[in-house]
């Protein structure tokens, strides 16, 4: 294809994306490096029958020009990214000095807000995806079993939880186990302790929205197992079959391996999605015991009035540079393939 | 050799006791899915049910069999299932403004993805250079980007030209959140027809927009539908985007319904929240009763390629 006619098709879609994906990527890199402005203060001397004394007083006025004048704050460098919001360098030092053992030292680290949310965000993110690997397996090679008239609807039951949006069905979890709700009702009573709740505890919480995070993505890597099991090739099985393979053995030589490019594809996909968790955060209120990287920069953003987006912004870049880490052996091995292909 | 004589003696040998444990294996497999469908299905038949009942009886703290039979439902309104809580969604709350809302913003992103996402797949496909090589990595990275990452970068250039907080901002904003996916999806799907049909037409006399117009856009349409039922579930799902960037009036149905939960929390409005997730997520339900086959193609469509 010419260059000419390229740049035409593609220039709707280019401009797209370049305007509303690379340039905020740069605003948000250019945010990062501003703080806001601090409040004007005005000294002034009152002086009354007993001396005079000087007032420091707010000028409303001044702060608000200020601000309309330069949005963006005043510039403040690398030193949202440093402070204790963010990658808190003095804190950690801090706390490596004085304390004695690791567990104490990563008890202080583990509540500055940053790690607290990239602790949770790894956690969630290690846990869900071979969870979700390994039973999505299992569940396909069941399905595949299945008397052709139930694979349909299995197929269409297992869609539900995964195309559900990510808030409601959070939702919908979240008022089951609520305290009134029905699970929590019966495991208050399993358990005849009327005060637990899984609200209130931090290990319940994460389990909470780890086993949320399964119910939510199991059925697309279920799916795209399902779908990679139609074409694995019928003269093999035979063969192993023959061999005296029992079906376990056929399993893990024969499926597995022909099933292994596409493990590749789901583990890139849920690591992607599972990165951002944020959605069932929001849905859980779960922000006292658990929280993600996108829900900090939220979080800053949303502050009424008068929102933090030197502070989100810090957050972002260094969520967009994990994102790249997470990515570089995907876009390495396809770059790889690529020059193969080209030469 | 000698594993393969082995394992050829052993074969009667061992038959009877594998046997066994193949249907154990098969067993244990049926099991699960079993233990998964109801798994997956249970809590949107629950909270279905639990829409139709008074909130004493769906968060019932004595016994949870009121939210089936509606005890106290009866005793509050006279019958077993109520509309009270669909009545305080749609009507006191007016989420139809909501639903329109979203029906405007998932339209026009639809459509404008599409068009943006053919084009673009086509010529990705087509064009065997580096540079469109780039193009699809650096799409990648622009996938794999928590959406409220960008979102902060939108906030304060919006404010600054008053564009904050209106339909259209949010609509191209989606659009473009959604290219990385589109482009992709449409690009392996046009990597599927057949180089030839196009270029021949080239070879005739058309020029390259002719051939597509003439040749391609014919038998694009499962690919484009495909893609289609995916931006949608994007729009209609997305929160982080139409949270932030839309003001309270012009909310879409999912910022909506977070927004319900802190002004309803009081006694007896909960369910007005519960009616509205139960009212948005029936169009999903329809859209994976029709599409269903769609959907698994497209979900299993990125994977061909590997």
């Amino acid at each position: 294809m010419k260059h000419r006619t390229f740049f035409w098709f593609i220039l709707p879609t280019l401009s797209a994306m370049i305007l509303f994906i690379a340039l905020p990527i740069v605003s948000v890199f250019i945010q990062s490096l501003f703080v806001e402005h601090e409040q004007v203060l005005v000294v002034s001397e009152s002086c009354g029958p007993f001396g005079c004394s000087p007032t420091t007083t707010v000028d409303v006025a001044a702060t608000e020009k200020l601000r309309q004048e330069q949005p963006l704050g005043q510039f403040n460098g690398l030193g949202t990214y440093i402070n204790r919001s963010h990658l808190a360098f003095a804190e950690v030092g801090e706390a490596w000095r004085t304390t004695e053992t690791f567990r104490a030292f990563w008890k202080q680290v583990s509540n500055l807000p940053f790690y607290r949310a990239l602790i949770f965000t790894l956690t969630y993110t290690a846990v869900v995806t071979p969870v979700v690997i390994a039973l999505g397996l299992a569940i396909a090679v069941g399905v595949n079993n299945l008397p052709r008239m139930l694979k349909g609807p299995s197929i269409f039951i297992s869609l539900l939880p995964f195309l559900v949006t990510p808030l409601v069905g959070s939702l919908i979890l979240f008022w089951m186990v609520d305290s009134d709700g029905v699970i929590g009702a019966t495991i208050q009573r399993v358990f005849n302790d009327p005060s637990l709740s899984l609200k209130a505890s931090t290990t319940l919480t994460w389990t909470m929205l780890i086993v949320y995070g399964i119910w939510h993505t199991l059925p697309f890597s279920f799916i795209t197992f399902y779908a990679g099991l139609q074409t694995v090739p019928e003269d093999t099985m035979e063969a192993a079959m023959i061999d005296g393979a029992s079906k376990w053995q056929r399993m893990i030589h024969v499926i597995v391996p022909h099933l292994s490019p596409l493990m590749a594809f789901v583990t890139l996909m849920l690591l992607m999605d599972n990165f951002r968790v944020f959605e069932p955060i929001v849905s859980f209120k779960a922000e006292a015991h658990a929280t993600s990287l996108s829900w900090i920069i939220y979080n800053d953003l949303r502050e009424s009035g008068n929102p933090l987006y030197g502070s989100a912004g810090a957050t972002s870049m260094m969520t967009i540079i994990g994102v790249v880490i997470l990515l570089t052996p995907v876009l390495i091995r396809t770059w790889r393939d690529f020059s193969r292909k080209a030469h | 050799m000698a594993t393969k004589a082995q394992s050829s003696i052993a074969v009667p040998a061992v038959n009877p006791k594998s046997r066994s444990r193949v249907s154990l294996l098969t067993v244990v497999s049926l099991a699960l899915v079993a233990l998964w469908l109801i798994i997956a299905a249970f809590p949107f038949f629950w909270t279905f049910w639990g829409s139709f009942k008074v909130q004493s009886d769906f968060f019932s703290k004595t016994d949870w069999q009121n939210a089936i039979y509606g005890v106290n439902t009866i005793q509050q309104t006279g019958s077993a299932f109520t509309l009270d809580g669909y009545r305080g969604a749609w009507v006191e709350e007016e989420f139809w403004r909501n639903v329109i809302n979203s029906g405007i913003v998932v339209f026009f992103t639809v459509v404008i993805s599409l068009t943006f996402g053919t084009l673009g797949g086509y010529a990705l496909a087509r064009s065997g250079r580096r540079y469109a090589f780039w193009l699809l990595m650096a799409a990648l990275v622009f996938r794999a980007m928590p959406h409220i990452t960008l979102v902060s970068g939108y906030l304060l250039p919006f404010f600054e030209w008053n564009i904050w907080g209106i339909l259209p901002t949010t609509i191209i904003v989606l659009v473009a959140i959604n290219q990385p996916f589109t482009l992709w999806m449409l690009h392996s799907f046009f990597l599927n027809i057949p180089k030839d049909m196009d270029e021949s037409a080239m070879v005739d006399g058309c020029t390259r927009f002719q051939a597509f117009r003439h040749v391609i856009i014919p038998v694009m349409w499962p690919g484009v539908i495909t893609t289609g039922l995916f931006s949608f579930l994007l729009a209609y799902n997305d929160f982080a985007v139409t949270a932030m960037l839309l003001s309270s009036e012009n909310e879409t149905i999912i910022p909506a319904i977070n927004s319900f939960l802190g002004t309803t929390q009081v006694e007896g409005k909960v369910m007005y929240a519960v009616a509205a997730v139960v009212s948005a997520t029936a169009p999903l339900f329809v859209l994976i009763l029709f599409f269903q086959r769609q959907i698994v193609s497209g979900l299993t469509a990125g994977a061909v390629k590997g």
